[in-house]
């Protein structure tokens, strides 16, 4: 064959593009398959393919959805945390003579994906799964108001996230920090498959991201029950409201910057090129103009479940919700004027600088008004320490400290030492682990008997939050030292042996963490084995407050057979308080919307699409895409969308239900 | 209670950690820097903790107080389940936060202007004002992959990978770089400045110790990055001259071809001095013209205005810049071979952490279309 042929075959991919000569990576690859092998192997020997298919893979339902989109944020959590480990090992050990066990080129691939990973496709799925799953219970709603576009969603995010993982195979992944600044990530300086890489992964998530944004935004305008005006929306779904906002605002900053760097290195533009008019200070700011909203848009859910948690362990209204909005809405505005502070020391004006440092600064007012929010909601409570407040009581005491290093790298002249070095790779861990993540660990536990009907097991719960708890601050306190005695960020290898002890306790505290990880995980597991004596048949085992404990656990299909009316904040809690009774009968069917495969397959699409143009197929690329556009046209010819739960199955549900309620009651 | 004496451990952990800090066993040059721009920035990071402390020791404390006080088992305790509004603790858990900012953002304002590195200094240590004989000293940076060019154009010097101040006197540095970003960062000091390809960055500072200190790149820029580390020395007056006239007697000249030479990636490079320098090298190289026959940035515009112009439009230019992937014939285009594949025969040991695998300049640039790989060159 010639090698024109080939080229036009297979473009830049050839054997060679395959890392056989990198152990690690070979290891790591001998691992997956067989873990992977053993995983379809179960699959077929079990017959699940057909359930998962049917179930799972087409569902349209909320509930599923969300769980799915934890299942890929816990998986990628591990990949996400791999990186972070063998970091920690190569700065405890790279000193003086010593190189440590990683090269430039492997070790730079792994701050970048770790970055790239922990932000897109942990923190996002995570914090998008317990939106979609929590948002429409909570106000009542049978669905989303897309649920095809939820599916769909959800399969690009999978797909980006499966792009990112194969480029640990093949070919490499990008070398140029997780925001991949031009002109490092121009074709001139990164001209092999990395960027590529980086790029279509964050273009095929992003479109998941994005129209699941629209799709929340428009549940929780338009789907909300009869009664809850929107200062009777649950905290959680105002800071939903809020994020998927800043969602829809935010995201297609970044899907316009990705593609005109994917122009520069495709046909040859040169928006942010050094030569040829280009300014790659144009892509410092677009960046940042996107990245700035998404740490808000990681962390205001957050906010939203430690206002629910809060209130409900401590067994009382939540303290100030009429400020607890206007606290949400000032700093989803405020987020938009403050990206500049990323880029103090890149030679603005000081009038400049003082402008975006002082407007970094007047969001630390809402936010302390949201933690004395918090901490008056405990006052005169009566404080249950199970684990979802435990985190929480965590996030207030580790959060304040992340939020005064914050302010103080708003001040620009601060910002001039402390830029760029590990004081602020402390900083942004301290707001992002003990910010998003303890609040996501507290969502999980919190919502986990709704979601499959038993607790999780508490005693592995304590251990993996002592393990978090304490791993946070072993690993990222010497990092905070170490800012300070002017280190900076993201390298391999170091001189001044006096340096080590630091990484050495850093390293130690990654190590608590990954211990804390796997307490998660065997807490999952336990709980999934003690399931019968872990079994919450009330639908309400925390005592809570808003409607979605009103319902069973798991909800059934279709959330509430009747839409409920609201009276008050608590809606959940008012209804126990006026003992509301339950419909026991009058059932009507209701409508739902059906199963359709076309989402994977359009992601399928998308992730072949995306990989043919990483490696310059073009007939592929141009084949893939063809197939996209055919298959959502086709889509559009499907009429049959919807069917109706009959009234029978209704009735039975219900029923059964009405059984389980006596009982307890008895 | 346990939960309470638990929630205690996170803190005293970090007192545990902070102990040898409090006892002096290590060197923080960040808040006991040696120049007098960092030694105010340093003083304005306390200033702000402190400031802030006024409101995260409250939070902290009563965060504990409370959590302990209302825990369920505490039946003693008053319980209000339904007690969810008070206006004046709304108005001091507004207010709180907004005066602190407000004497923050008070004091940020003042200290942006008055530490703006792009600002000439108005003293050189506290009491010492500058007067207006103190002529400041020029020094030129460019950062090139991976290391550092600095240029002295009043003593027609320059050196890579070694910068040498005098003591107790103004230095303006001026700032470029060759290809990518990157931030030149000397804690002991001032703080840190980008450099950025076609583009000019200023930075003011003064050393007020003599003796010898670590400057580094604090912006990631590629494969090199790790050892862009460049050693500070502050010397006295006669010191600097002493050192001025011995790199002068330097017979290596720094003009355009040698800097074309020197701008090609490397690693680990050591201390090379230059005796004389091009005139005008520094301003060619922010402009992107040090190249025979390229247009400079600031010409770009005059194409065809009769002024000395070799080169085309830039636009026009052969050779120059990538060409996008999909403007290639399928013959042009090469294999993406992984970056760590062994290409041809290894030049020594091969093994993970062989010092040969570290020199990334070894190894063949990557191939991509329209462009020979460095290895075919």
């Amino acid at each position: 064959m010639s090698e024109t042929l080939t080229k036009m075959i297979f473009g830049r991919l050839s054997l060679e593009s395959l890392p056989l000569h990198e152990p690690i990576v070979v290891a790591t690859f001998c691992g997956v398959a067989i873990g992977g092998i053993a995983l379809l192997g179960a699959l077929t020997y079990f017959r699940l393919w057909g359930y998962l298919w049917k179930e799972w893979f087409t569902t349209v339902d909320h509930k599923r959805i969300g769980i799915m989109y934890m299942v890929l944020g816990l998986v990628m959590l591990l990949r996400g945390f791999a990186d972070a480990i063998m970091m920690r090992a190569q700065q405890a050990m790279a000193f003086g003579a010593n190189e440590g066990y990683l090269n430039a080129h492997h070790y730079d691939q792994i701050f970048t994906a770790h970055g790239v990973i922990m932000i897109f496709f942990v923190a996002m799925p995570f914090v998008t799964g317990l939106m979609n799953f929590v948002v429409p219970l909570q106000i009542g709603a049978r669905d989303v108001s897309f649920p095809f576009l939820n599916n769909f969603s959800f399969w690009m995010t999978a797909a980006g996230a499966a792009l990112v993982m194969a480029s640990l195979f093949i070919g490499e992944f990008a070398r140029t920090g997780w925001l991949a600044m031009a002109p490092l990530s121009g074709l001139d300086y990164s001209p092999d498959v990395g960027v590529d890489y980086y790029i279509w992964a964050l273009q095929i998530a992003g479109v998941g991201t994005l129209l699941s944004g629209v799709n929340l935004v428009a549940t929780i305008v338009k789907m909300r029950a009869p009664g809850m005006g929107l200062m009777k929306m649950p905290v959680f779904t105002w800071t939903a409201l809020a994020t998927n906002i800043l969602i829809v605002a935010a995201f297609p900053v970044l899907t316009a910057v990705l593609a005109m760097l994917s122009l520069d290195r495709y046909v040859g533009t040169q928006f942010f090129t050094n030569t040829g008019g280009g300014n790659p200070m144009m892509y410092v700011n677009m960046i940042w103009i996107w990245g700035h909203p998404e740490v808000y848009i990681l962390i205001l859910p957050a906010f939203g479940i430690f206002s629910e948690v809060t209130s409900t362990f401590s067994g009382k209204r939540l303290f100030g919700y009429t400020s607890m909005v206007y606290a949400v809405l000032v700093i989803t505005i405020l987020s938009y004027l403050v990206w500049l502070h990323h880029f103090f020391t890149m030679g603005s004006g000081a009038s400049v600088n003082s402008f975006f440092g002082i407007t970094t600064m007047i969001i630390s007012i809402p936010t302390g008004a949201k933690i004395f929010n918090w901490l008056f909601t405990m006052y005169k409570g009566r404080i249950r320490f199970e684990l979802p407040m435990m985190w929480t009581i965590a996030f207030m005491l580790t959060f304040v400290i992340g939020g005064m290093t914050g302010v103080l790298l708003a001040v620009p002249p601060a910002d001039f030492v402390l830029h760029n070095s590990l004081f602020l790779v402390a900083h942004f861990h301290n707001v992002i682990i003990g910010g998003v993540l303890f609040g996501l660990f507290a969502g999980i536990n919190y919502w986990w008997p709704k979601a499959f009907g038993f607790k999780l097991d508490k005693k592995w719960g304590l251990v993996s939050f002592w393990c978090w708890v304490v791993g946070f601050w072993v690993a990222f306190t010497p990092l905070y030292v170490l800012g300070l005695m002017g280190v900076t960020r993201r390298l391999r290898h170091f001189e001044d042996p006096s340096l080590q002890i630091w990484f050495v306790v850093a390293a130690i505290g990654a190590a608590i963490i990954a211990v804390g990880i796997a307490a998660f995980l065997l807490q999952i597991f336990v709980s999934i084995r003690n399931r019968e004596a872990l079994k919450d048949e009330s639908g309400d085992p925390w005592n809570a407050r808003t409607l979605e404990w009103a319902t069973s656990s798991p909800p059934p299909a279709y959330n509430f057979a009747f839409t409920p009316i609201i009276r008050d904040l608590d809606a959940w809690y008012d209804m126990k308080a006026n003992n509301a009774k339950r419909p026991v009968a009058g059932f009507l069917p209701i409508h739902m919307p059906k199963n359709t495969g076309a989402g994977i397959i359009l992601a399928g699409f998308s992730l072949v699409f995306g990989f043919a143009m990483i490696w310059y197929v073009w007939w592929l690329a141009a084949a893939s895409f063809l197939g996209l556009v055919v298959t959502a046209i086709a889509h559009t010819f499907n009429y049959d969308r919807d069917f109706y739960i009959p009234v029978e199955e209704v009735t039975e549900t219900e029923n059964a239900r009405t059984q389980v309620l006596a009982r307890l009651g008895a | 209670m346990p939960p309470f004496r638990r929630a205690l451990r996170p803190t005293a952990l970090i007192a545990t950690l902070a102990a040898p800090l409090v006892l002096g066993g290590c060197d923080l040059v960040v808040m006991n820097p040696s120049g007098d721009v960092a030694r105010q920035q340093a003083d304005l990071i306390l200033w702000s903790t402190f400031l802030m402390l006024l409101i995260i020791v409250p939070v902290m404390a009563l965060t504990v107080l409370f959590a302990f006080k209302y825990r369920a088992s505490n039946r003693d305790a008053e319980y209000q389940p339904d007690w969810d509004h008070s206006t004046r603790i709304e108005l001091v858990i507004w207010s709180a936060p907004l005066l602190i900012i407000i004497a923050l953002g008070a004091l940020t304002w003042l200290a942006t202007h008055k530490l703006d590195p792009y600002r000439p200094l108005d003293r050189i240590a506290p009491g010492k004002p500058i007067t207006a004989n103190d002529k400041p000293l020029e020094i030129q940076v460019v950062s090139l992959d991976w290391k550092w060019l600095f240029i002295y154009p009043e003593q027609g010097i320059a050196t890579v990978n070694e910068l040498v101040l005098p003591a107790d006197r103004q230095v303006r540095f001026r700032l470029t770089s060759s290809s990518v970003m990157n931030t030149f960062y000397v804690p002991a000091l001032a703080g840190m400045i980008y450099t950025m390809p076609g583009m000019e960055t200023k930075l003011h500072a003064v050393m007020n110790k003599v003796g010898s200190f670590e400057g580094v790149s604090a912006n990631y820029s590629g494969a090199g990055f790790s050892d862009m580390r460049f050693p500070t020395l502050s010397v006295d007056p006669a010191g600097f001259e002493q050192w001025v006239a011995k790199t002068k007697a330097s017979d290596t000249a720094l003009d355009a071809s040698e800097y074309l030479t020197l701008e090609k990636p490397s690693e680990k490079v050591p201390a090379m001095h230059f005796g004389t320098i091009e005139a005008g090298l520094f301003d060619r190289i922010v402009q992107m013209c040090v190249k025979p026959g390229s247009t400079c940035t600031s010409h770009m515009m005059h194409h065809g205005s009769g002024a000395q112009q070799v080169a085309p439009p830039v636009n026009d230019k052969p050779g120059e810049g990538a060409d996008g992937a999909l403007m290639k014939s399928p013959d042009e285009m090469k294999t993406s071979p992984h970056l760590m594949h062994p290409h041809g025969a290894p030049a020594g040991k091969s093994e993970p952490g062989a010092e040969s695998n570290r020199n990334m300049t070894r190894m063949d640039a990557p191939a991509y279309p329209g462009r020979a790989a460095a290895g075919e060159a």
